[in-house]
Order: structure tokens, then sequence, then C-alpha cells
């Protein structure tokens, strides 16, 4: 059986990462889908129908205070939410990936400089580091997702620099060097292939921490700006409502925890999968 | 490193210090550049759009700004050494009394969520290692993994609309009742917030109880505990938990940073007088020295809660003593 086929048969029997792959498709699907899916325009305002309940003719899941239907702005929320999530993912692993490879390659003075930064960012409480950052660039959705990608370039600094260091001292990579290949095309094939297991699951399970990251800067209205549909800046502003309707606090972040769920029972089972020791 | 401090508990103290001495200068270094290297003059966005030219040069003398970066670091470090943060300009105070009153109701907050963690997660892992694939093993894991996916401010807001605005029984905001308190009424108020910073981390301490307890109750010396006749609940305390002991630690002090962080969000949602919720506010005030004291405080203490983790590893497990 390919190495392949073994993971993807690892991964089919547990039935909870089966269920979080569902649940991720279901939310991409529905944010690539949000313009087709959506009743209404997520910004329309219509001040004589705020704070409808679910199930009312033409919102089925009400509106909010100014009578834009939920249902359209959970939709289009979902776009700000993923991708933003996701952007910010990429930034982080791309950035610590390019760390983790010269502290390890390099060495020496680099290797120290790195380490040492990388110690400094993670003697900040995790979310604090990313309000302190938001502190000096202004709040904002680009501002934020940097924010929340700095804080987490340690974590893949790490992964990358000890797959570096055991894979340098490997008997074929020793090899590729007697035979002449360059510092950097070696860290770019052999290494940076035994980095991608990891780098998957790692990247899979910090997905659902970096969409909470997110929406708990738009929550504290230092990410995502209004009117842009957000499920983080929908909750915030929901919050002087609950008492009269509740479902406008609860359903954004419903949508924030089954995202964030989804995530973290796939990447649990790309883990469990990829990671013969636990077998 | 290895000479310095002898050798030892006492010689690995006395290193372990030092090496979180290189940590602060860091941290000081980051809190330094909040202000520096926003984008724009830190001190006419400070005095706002009404202030004038000589109102925003003084304010640049007062706060060094006219001054090269690496002499206005060392000016700013000598301040904070000597417990100057600077003065907030909304508030028209000094930073540090104000920063210290607040933080007073983090730790407050953080103490309380942490023991829910660990109380919870604790017992959580081990019952669910013990008792590998039963239903309650599954069931406190599901629990967890929705624990660990559960938004700290969203799990304030169901609460505060069950318990607080449906039921009544605890209150939706503050740290104490308007005409006076003791420590029966603090706890009333502190249970909903508590709760909600502290099911996160329950879920993530529970999540790693169990697999370290699992992969030690393997060992060749739990099986030889067992089959000199050892009853089972000895074994666990005394062979399983006690090597298990360091994994949880480090999960304990990493919670602390997510607790510390995650304070800011619940702090917020339950008007709570903390360090956080000022520091949100002083953020949308651009007060940078109040920003700059909050961050500084927190991650001080972040320094020396993982100080004093590593410190405990060692008197657990007198083998790293010596590395």
């Amino acid at each position: 059986m390919s190495p392949v086929a073994d993971v993807v048969r690892m991964f089919r029997k547990s039935g909870s990462a089966v269920f979080g792959l569902g649940l991720v498709l279901v939310l991409g699907a529905a944010a690539v889908l949000a313009p087709l899916l959506a009743p209404h325009d997520p910004d329309t305002i219509d001040t004589a129908r705020r704070l409808t309940r679910p199930l009312t003719a033409g919102h089925p899941l009400g509106t909010d205070e100014f009578g834009r239907d939920l249902l359209s702005r959970l939709l289009f929320g979902a776009r700000t939410s993923l991708v933003v999530g996701l952007a910010a993912t990429a930034v982080a692993a791309a950035l610590g990936s390019v760390c983790g490879l010269l502290a390890g390659f390099v060495g020496r003075w680099v290797d120290q400089l790195v380490m040492r930064s990388i110690d400094t960012l993670m003697a900040f409480p995790y979310f604090l580091l990313a309000v302190a950052i938001i502190a000096t660039l202004g709040p904002g959705l680009v501002n934020g997702m940097l924010a929340v990608a700095i804080v987490n370039v340690p974590f893949y600094g790490r992964i990358v620099r000890a797959t570096v260091l055991a894979v340098r001292e490997t008997d074929y990579v020793e090899a590729a060097r007697a035979l002449g290949v360059s510092e950097l095309r070696l860290s770019l094939t052999h290494v940076l292939r035994n980095c991608l297991a990891p780098l998957v699951v790692a990247v899979t399970l910090n997905v659902g921490g970096m969409i909470t990251a997110l929406a708990g800067l738009s929550f504290l209205g230092l990410g995502v700006q209004p009117p842009t549909s957000d499920w983080g800046s929908m909750l915030s502003s929901s919050r002087q409502y609950m008492n009269v309707a509740p479902h406008v606090a609860a359903l954004p972040g419903l949508a924030i925890f089954l995202a964030v769920l989804g995530f973290n029972l796939l990447g649990d089972g790309l883990r469990d999968a990829l990671d013969p020791r636990l077998r | 490193m290895a000479a310095v401090g002898g050798h030892g508990l006492q010689g690995y103290v006395v290193r372990r210090i030092l090496l979180a001495l290189p940590v602060l200068v860091g941290v000081s270094l980051l809190v330094f550049g909040v202000m520096r290297l926003a984008p724009g003059d830190p001190a006419a966005i400070m005095l706002g759009a009404q202030a004038t030219p000589e109102d925003v040069a003084r304010l640049r003398r007062d706060l060094g700004l006219d001054r090269p970066v690496p002499a206005q670091y060392v000016q700013w470090m000598g301040q904070v050494l000597r417990g100057d943060l600077g003065r907030s300009i909304p508030l028209g105070r000094p930073v540090l009394p104000e920063v210290l009153l607040r933080f007073k109701a983090t730790v407050v907050l953080t103490t309380g969520a942490l023991l829910i963690a660990v109380g919870l997660g604790l017992a959580a892992g081990i019952v669910s290692a013990t008792r590998q694939y039963s239903w309650l093993d599954k069931l406190s894991m599901a629990v967890a993994v929705t624990g660990v996916s559960l938004p700290v401010f969203w799990t304030g807001i169901m609460l505060i609309l069950v318990f607080a605005l449906s039921l009544r029984w605890f209150p939706s905001a503050g740290m104490s009742s308007p005409y006076g308190g003791g420590f029966a009424d603090l706890l009333w108020h502190l249970a909903l917030p508590a709760i909600t910073l502290g099911t996160a981390s329950a879920a993530a301490v529970a999540r790693l109880t169990r697999s370290s307890v699992l992969e030690i109750i393997r060992q060749d010396y739990v099986r030889a505990a067992r089959a000199k006749g050892l009853a089972e609940r000895a074994v666990i305390a005394r062979h399983v938990l006690k090597n298990a002991l360091n994994p949880i630690l480090t999960v304990v002090g990493v919670q602390v940073g997510y607790l510390l962080g995650g304070a800011i969000l619940t702090e917020t949602v339950f008007s709570w007088p903390g360090l956080g919720s000022m520091m949100v506010r002083a953020i949308q005030a651009r007060d940078y020295p109040l920003v700059q004291g909050g961050v500084l405080l927190i991650a001080t203490t972040f320094v020396v809660v993982n100080l004093v983790v590593d410190l405990l590893y060692a008197v657990f497990d007198p083998r790293i003593r010596y590395e």
C-alpha cells in the first residue's frame, strides 16, 4: 500500500476526523457560494424590521439591530473569517519556515538571533502580543491579520528548525552534500520535504486558533471594522441587544465555534494519521 | 553556562534566573517599540487633532522623542526600573498606580480560572486515561475537544444569557456589589468570568494529562509495580502521576499565558475592572504609556511564572538540575 493510501485509510477510520473535514467543507462551500446562497444583500438596512426573530418570513435566521438579514451576514462573514484566518496562517507558516530554515541551516549567530527573538515573542501571553501589535499598527482587518500571524511565527519556526537539525544529520543529506549539492538546494529539497508532514498538521491545527484570535480582535473592535460582515464584530455589536434578541449574539459565536471545531478535529485526525509513532 | 553557580538545585536556580534576563531585555525592547514603531508622530497622535504645534513639541520633549532612539530606550528603561511608567494623558495620572490597581483584578480572575482549569482538567484527564476507550473516556474527550474550540468571548456571552439574564443566579458584570462585598460577594461575581476563562484551558489540560498518563502507564516500571501486587490506585498515585507531573506542569505554564491573554476578552465581556479591559480602551484612546505599562506588567508576570514552572521541574525531577 502506498504511504498516501495508508494515511487516507487511517484518516477515514476516525469518525471525528471525517466529521471535522465535513464541517470545514460545508463552511468553505458556504463562504464560496455566499452570493448565491444569501437571501438578501448582507449590508441592506431595513429599519422597519429590526431584531426580528428567526423563522420570520423572508429572514430564516431573523435580522440584526439594523434590520440586516442575519443569514446573509453569517454567510458573508464566513468569507471574511475563513479568508483572513487562512491568510494569517499562510503568512505565519511562511515566515516561520524561513526563520526555522535559517536558524537550522546557517547556525551560529543567526541561530542565536532567531531563537532569542522567538523566546522573546513567546514570553508574551499569546493574545496579549496580538493586542500589543495592534496598539502599534492601529486597528483594522489587514493589521489584525498581520498581528495574529506574527504571534504564530515562533510556533512554525521551532517546528521547522527542529526538523532541519534532525534531517541534516541523516546519512542521505550527508551523501548529497558529499556529491556537491549546494546548501540552498539541500534545504529546499530534502529538508522541506521532511517538514511537510509536521507542517500540514501544524497548519490545520493552527487555523482554528487563528480564526478565534481574529474574531477576538474584531470583538474588541481592534480587527475587522463595521460594516463588513464578520463573525467577531457581529458578536460585539449584538451584546447591547442580547436581552431582547439573544439569537443575534448566539449565532455568530456558534459559527465561529463550528469553524474552529472543524479545523481542530481535522487537525487531530491528520496528526494521528501522519504520525506513525501514535499508531 | 554549566560552571555558573555550581551544581545541584541551587546552581540550577541561578542559571535559570540568568537565562531569564535576556528574555526580559527582549520583552522591554518590544514594549518600548509599541510607541516608537507606530506610524506617524506618537506625540501628535496622543494629543489629537486640536493640539497646537507647541503642545506637540513639548510632549515630544517630555517623552524624549527628540533624542536618538538608543538614548530614548536607555532613558525609558531607567525610568521603568525606578518604577516610573510615565503619565497617562487622558487620565491625567501616573501610569503605575493605575496599572497595579487594575492588575489585582486581573490576577483574581486568572487565578480563579487557573484553579478551575487545573482541577477539572487533571481530574478529567486521569479518569480518561485510567479507563481508556470507556464511554467515560470518550465523553470527556468529546467535551474537551468542544471546550478547546469554544471562543472565550462567546462562552461568556452565553453564560450571561443563561445564568445572569434568564436564571438570575449570578451577576452579569463587575467585581463587587455596589454596597460592600466581602469574600463571598467576590466569589459570586467571579464565578461566571472564571468559568468562561477557565473552560478552554481545562480542556487543554485534560487532553494533555490523558496523553501523558497513557504514555507512562505503558512503561515497564508501572507493569512491575502492578506485578508486585500494588493496588491500582497506589500505582497511579505513586508511579504514574509523579512521572506525568512535568509534562502537565509544562502545559499549565503555557495555559497561564492563554489565561492572561484571554483575560483581555473575558474582562471586556463581564466589565471586569482588570488590566485587559483597561488596555483595550487605552488602545482606542491612543494612550501609549498606559498600553506599554499594561503589556510590560503582564509579560513580566508571564516570564516569572515560566521561571517558577522551570524551577518546579528541577524540584520534581532531579535529573534536570544536572543538564
